[in-house]
């Protein structure tokens, strides 16, 4: 895979929530094409369609109309061409949240494990995986914490390398600054440009946090659903 | 990597303290189903005593339980004569409440003629029955020891030995004594009584009656045969074992077995209810991260197990706990509770099965929850 592949694919993408008085177009004719080592940002008001359509490219709700085309394989066209969305997303696409989401009841290491458990991977693998993502981040000191007694910056560091786990090469960040201080949300934002560098993966994050607008590649703006420019 | 084992240690107290309650919640109901069984048992107990074949009793009644029987006592030498009969014996019930300890001790008194049926089948503690006075035998939950002295009636009589499990159907532990001291007991009046009848110039009413004669019937006769030659006498009625059973079932203790299966239903319905509604709230207060696990690309089989795996191990749990609780404390119960393994095997059918459909209700709202609550809060 040479870098600069195509790894996100988005064309005539449309989105709208209910009919008739109460429709609302989320996305309108969304083209956004997203290279192998590319972050960018996808910025907006409050309701421009941002999370929309992360989720769309995380499959995650399915589009009106248009085609998504995920790592070379065209995933929707009209219809979803993979039946199992799930499985999809386990193998190409890595989420990293505002809040870290990280299960609650396993160790750091094993909220890092977990996906490779779940892809059906042997537990020693996963965990070795687990824990050189850890020291990568610079977390493995902190392997078998578990996620209360981890700080803020530990904790999104934790969740970057759940995302990273399966070897994915789309990772989807919706705000993943909001809950850390201006110089820990440099630091994060950092480690993911390295890995997507490292792992010829992209990133595409949504975010409002100023702070670290030079961290990105591209700043995508939406506006009532639409590209507003690039 | 067990997802369901791993969320229960991260709140092993709170599984721990759930699971005990719900083993208390156990407890009861396997409690109720040892009473249920207890009041059978303790039923059929006084009636599968003497081992009889058939019971001679007064005729258009349904006695000695069901109802008041009397036959002349006379009538045992006619029943052991008759062809098939192995062995005769005449029998007396009455309840009496006995003085005794600076208490009150109610008694089922057993009349019964030693070296003939009716007599009790196994002493556990002293000896049986040696003299014709003055003797008796105490089923153990009276309290009572060999050597004990306890009025009856007019009479003091010496305890000399004990056995295990004999008792009416109202739970009432039974002493045996002689068939002479049982009617003398039951017919002997007051001495002032005695005095206004003699000075009236009637002598004190002694009939010498009795309950039942008990039959042992010899191997190979014909049972039915027995009963309709009995039936002839105009004022007797024979009764089988069976039929002597299954009326002490249906008149004499059917009420409260109702009433106590009715209980018992009640209380199924209830403990299922809870086991569902604990494990639907354990489902819902991990739909965070169930979605989480959605969007990171859990296949369904995975939150499936998650959910149905604790629930079947709360369930066992609280089966364990409740079992090892009745064992422990059945014994202290003022009646019989009996616990058959088959009781407990049917619960814990009972149990897996709630767990299975309660999961089924958290299934449903895990499988509903939208992978994308996940992001963006």
């Amino acid at each position: 895979m040479a870098a600069g592949e195509i790894l996100i694919d988005v064309a005539g993408v449309a989105k709208h929530f209910g009919e008739g008085e109460t429709r609302v177009d989320a996305l309108r004719d969304i083209d956004l094409q997203v290279r192998a080592g590319e972050v960018i940002a996808l910025l907006g008001p409050s309701g421009s369609g941002k999370t929309t359509l992360l989720n769309v490219i995380g499959c995650i709700i399915t589009p009106s109309a248009g085609r998504v085309g995920l790592d070379g394989e065209t995933v929707f066209d009209g219809q979803w061409l993979r039946r199992d969305l799930r499985r999809l997303r386990l193998d190409k696409i890595g989420f990293v949240f505002q809040t870290h989401n990280l299960l609650p009841f396993l160790t750091a290491e094993e909220n890092v494990a977990v996906v490779l458990d779940l892809a059906g991977q042997p537990a020693a693998a996963g965990r070795a995986r687990a824990r050189d993502l850890l020291d990568y981040l610079e977390v493995g000191r902190r392997a078998a914490a578990k996620p209360a007694h981890l700080s803020g910056g530990e904790a999104q560091r934790v969740a970057i390398a759940r995302a990273l786990a399966n070897h994915p090469r789309i990772i989807l960040a919706d705000e993943p600054t909001a809950a850390l201080d201006g110089q820990r949300a440099g630091l994060v934002m950092d480690l993911m440009r390295r890995l997507a560098v490292d792992q010829e993966a992209c990133i595409v994050t949504v975010t409002h946090d100023e702070k670290i607008f030079d961290r990105f590649d591209r700043l995508i703006h939406l506006r009532d659903g639409r590209l507003a420019d690039a | 990597m067990n997802l369901a084992l791993k969320d229960i240690r991260h709140g092993l107290f709170r599984f721990v303290l759930t699971c005990f309650g719900l083993g208390l919640l156990m407890t009861v109901v396997l409690s109720m189903i040892g009473i249920y069984n207890g009041l059978v048992a303790d039923a059929l107990a006084v009636v599968k005593a003497p081992a009889a074949g058939v019971w001679v009793v007064e005729s258009g009644t349904k006695g000695p339980f069901a109802e008041a029987s009397n036959i002349p006592a006379d009538t045992r030498d006619a029943v052991a004569r008759m062809p098939g009969v192995a062995e005769a014996g005449a029998i007396n019930f009455q309840n009496v409440e006995a003085a005794h300890g600076g208490g009150s001790l109610r008694l089922y008194v057993i009349g019964f003629e030693p070296g003939r049926p009716g007599s009790p089948r196994r002493i556990a503690e002293g000896r049986g029955i040696g003299t014709s006075h003055f003797e008796l035998v105490a089923d153990r939950k009276t309290g009572l020891s060999p050597g004990e002295m306890v009025r009856l009636g007019r009479n003091r009589f010496a305890v000399v030995g004990l056995v295990d499990g004999a008792m009416n159907s109202g739970g009432d532990p039974a002493v045996y004594v002689t068939l002479a001291d049982a009617m003398a007991l039951q017919t002997e009046l007051d001495p002032a009584a005695q005095r206004i009848q003699a000075a009236r110039g009637t002598d004190s009413v002694k009939s010498a009656s009795v309950a039942a004669v008990i039959a042992r019937i010899e191997p190979g006769a014909d049972v039915e045969l027995l009963t309709a030659t009995v039936r002839q006498w105009k004022h007797l009625a024979a009764l089988t074992q069976a039929e002597q059973e299954e009326i002490l079932l249906a008149s004499v203790v059917d009420l409260a077995r109702r009433q106590i299966g009715l209980f018992l239903g009640i209380l199924l319905s209830v403990s299922a209810v809870v086991i569902a509604l604990i494990i639907y709230t354990m489902t819902m207060e991990k739909l965070k991260h169930i979605a989480t696990l959605k969007l990171i690309g859990a296949p369904d089989r995975t939150i499936v197990g998650l959910i149905v795996q604790q629930a079947l191990i709360l369930g066992a749990s609280g089966w364990g706990i409740g079992l090892i609780l009745i064992l422990t404390v059945k014994d202290y119960f003022p009646r019989r509770v009996v616990l058959e393994p088959f009781n407990a095997m049917v619960l814990a059918g009972i149990v897996f099965a709630v767990c299975i459909a309660a999961s089924g209700l958290g299934v449903r709202a895990a499988m509903r929850v939208d992978p994308a609550t996940a992001l963006g809060s």
